[in-house]
């Protein structure tokens, strides 16, 4: 099973962890890829805000340089699969459209027929891997932990371009995950939610509010960690977390937001170092001891 | 088909008064609509059910009401799309606005976000005789909007008016964004202008999408916020951080090819705004702390240069 891989700016700058616990996970996943070093940014949906036509534009350039390959992509961010997946979607119901963009694309030598699929690392957990065979890596179950699925806005909505109706499973597969490693979800009304990153810098004060209400309410119903496949969101959940709470609870940041491949990796056996849970700026202590307190299978 | 609801009640009229769930079991005909399962309870089961419908064809919008957490028009939602073997739905009053009673909500929040963009056409003058001339695109392109229904499913599931009772709202600014692409309006430049500035304006909302994916009428208000963002900006309103924040995602795409998360930082704050430079100051150090930081020097994509051709290509075409 190979992808081509797009890890995303925030894998590769603010959140280095997320890259290498994604790779360690893929490896003992069996799944070879091979990253897309030429391809842009995907504009996140900030870009597409001055101009939609330039962000598709980028992202079709990036799909057709992995059709170009034979391979799909795989994506361990939310919102680089929620912008490639609207692009996608807005070339492959309009074939004019599809021409125009192809124009652009042909001075290097790409034209997109429109075949790629791009997948996060969620889904093809559950889809391509399927949850026997992911199950099977899986060394330790993690019994008495209870976890709060955090989505991302960009993994739910809109949901026709993320082919919710042709996969229904994506509609709850985090929470699938959550209860593949043998945990408790702890299901609230903010799971898919918006985190306030968008806004951090805007208007911040919304967007603490956010922070702290998805946090607190993680904290109010005993979840141990919450889990999220977006990185964006785990940088405001994470690490605004300490000022969000202290401003409008007047507690403590003490949810630690855990990226969704050190989930799979701590079921798997790996350790704090390998999986870069030091790097977070809650702690992720509590959760990390209470999962190595779990005997190994 | 057998259906189970299980909704909310709450007379806030009763001293005292705490909401609470109440179930219903009912067989319903297999063609029935949630609004049509509701009706049935309240004329066999439980009179005292407020709910507030009227056309029961998804025009009024009147029956806007939060199935499974989500706003729907409950007239348009069949039970057996939603629950086709019976699984319980949890029914409840739309969210961020004022419960009358039971599934009742009132209109008044609603109302005042509509009033707070000046809902009506200014036009510079009237034609002296005759009518206003406007081309037929023109006003086709307004019945993106035209066509809420006013049920304000979309004000039900923002999620920034969760936070904030300020925010116009999404319902309001896609009226908004009526009134600036109407042709026939001369204060097209007064209306862009505030709605950048003032609290809870355009740059307020997140880019959630929730409004997008609950509206019945596909009216998008997000994607109407976006434009009339960009149209702000190309009407020279370039006060904000929200606009630094896209002007500089843009221009790092272009030098880069990737994102410079620390420049974009820098330049949403603003170069010279040192109480948000300090502010961000704290964050980046615990993240250094921790063994991690955005790059000082930007990551940048191999053969940048190709991205930058793409975007010069596209521009030119645009100019």
């Amino acid at each position: 099973m190979k992808y081509a891989f797009y890890p995303g700016c925030v894998a590769r700058g603010g959140a280095p962890e997320l890259f290498d616990s994604a790779v360690a996970v893929m490896d003992r996943l069996g799944i070879e890829w091979e990253e897309l070093t030429k391809a842009a940014c995907t504009g996140a949906g900030v870009l597409q805000e001055k101009n939609r036509k330039m962000g598709d534009a980028l992202n079709i350039r990036t799909l057709a340089m992995a059709e170009q390959k034979g391979l799909n992509v795989l994506v361990i961010c939310s919102t680089c699969q929620g912008v490639m997946s609207q692009a996608n979607h807005a070339v492959q119901r309009n074939p004019e459209y599809l021409a125009e963009i192809n124009a652009l694309l042909a001075d290097e030598g790409l034209e997109y027929k429109g075949t790629t699929e791009v997948k996060h690392l969620l889904w093809v957990a559950i889809e391509d891997i399927g949850l026997e065979t992911l199950k099977g890596t899986f060394r330790k179950q993690l019994a008495g932990v209870k976890l709060a699925p955090f989505y991302g806005c960009y993994m739910v909505r809109p949901s026709d371009a993320l082919g919710f109706k042709e996969n229904p499973v994506r509609e709850t597969s985090l929470e699938t995950l959550i209860e593949a490693v043998g945990a408790e979800v702890f299901d609230f009304p903010g799971k898919t939610a918006c985190c306030g990153f968008p806004i951090l810098f805007i208007n911040q004060a919304n967007s603490l509010r956010m922070v702290s209400n998805h946090t607190g309410a993680a904290t109010d119903g005993g979840a141990d960690a919450m889990v999220t496949p977006c990185p964006l969101c785990h940088l405001n959940l994470d690490g605004y977390q300490p000022k969000a709470r202290k401003k409008n609870r007047g507690d403590k940041a003490d949810m630690p937001i855990i990226h969704l491949p050190q989930l799979l990796g701590l079921a798997m056996g790996m350790t704090e170092k390998e999986l870069g849970l030091q790097k977070h700026i809650v702690s992720t202590k509590d959760i990390v001891r209470k999962v190595e307190l779990i005997a190994a299978k | 088909m057998q259906t189970n609801l299980k909704v909310k009640r709450f007379n806030p009229g009763e001293p005292g008064a705490q909401p609470y769930f109440q179930e219903y079991s009912l067989d319903v005909h297999p063609d029935s609509t949630i609004l049509d399962a509701l009706i049935q309870v309240r004329e066999e089961v439980d009179g005292t059910l407020a709910m507030r419908c009227s056309c029961r064809a998804s025009i009024c919008g009147s029956c806007g009401m939060r199935v499974n957490g989500r706003a729907r028009l409950v007239c348009k939602t069949r039970v057996e799309a939603v629950a086709p073997n019976g699984e319980q739905l949890v029914i409840e009053p739309m969210g961020n606005q004022r419960v009358v009673k039971d599934l009742v909500v009132s209109l008044d929040t609603f109302f005042d976000q509509i009033k707070r963009v000046d809902p009506f056409l200014k036009p510079d003058s009237v034609p002296e005789q005759g009518e206003f001339i406007a081309s037929n695109e023109s006003m086709t392109n307004l019945l993106i909007s035209m066509n809420c229904i006013m049920c304000g499913c979309c004000v039900s599931d923002c999620t920034v008016l969760e936070v904030d009772s300020n925010f116009i709202g999404p319902a309001a600014l896609a009226k908004a964004w009526r009134f600036t692409e109407d042709p026939r309006d001369g204060q097209r430049d007064e209306r862009l202008k505030k709605l950048n500035d003032e609290d809870g304006g355009i740059w307020d909302c997140t880019r959630c999408m929730q409004c997008v994916e609950v509206c019945p009428k596909d009216v998008a208000p997000m994607d109407r916020i976006m434009e009339m963002r960009d149209a702000a900006i190309k009407a020279g309103n370039r006060n904000t951080s929200g606009y630094h924040h896209t002007e500089s995602f843009y221009n790092s795409v272009k030098k880069n090819g990737r994102l410079d998360e620390t420049r974009l930082a820098i330049d949403s704050a603003g170069w010279t705004n040192i109480p948000r430079l300090l502010d961000l100051a704290p964050i980046g150090f615990k993240a250094l702390l921790k063994g991690k930081m955005p790059p000082v020097m930007p990551h940048k994509a191999e053969d940048k240069q190709k991205i930058k051709d793409l975007y010069e290509k596209v521009e030119g075409e645009q100019k």
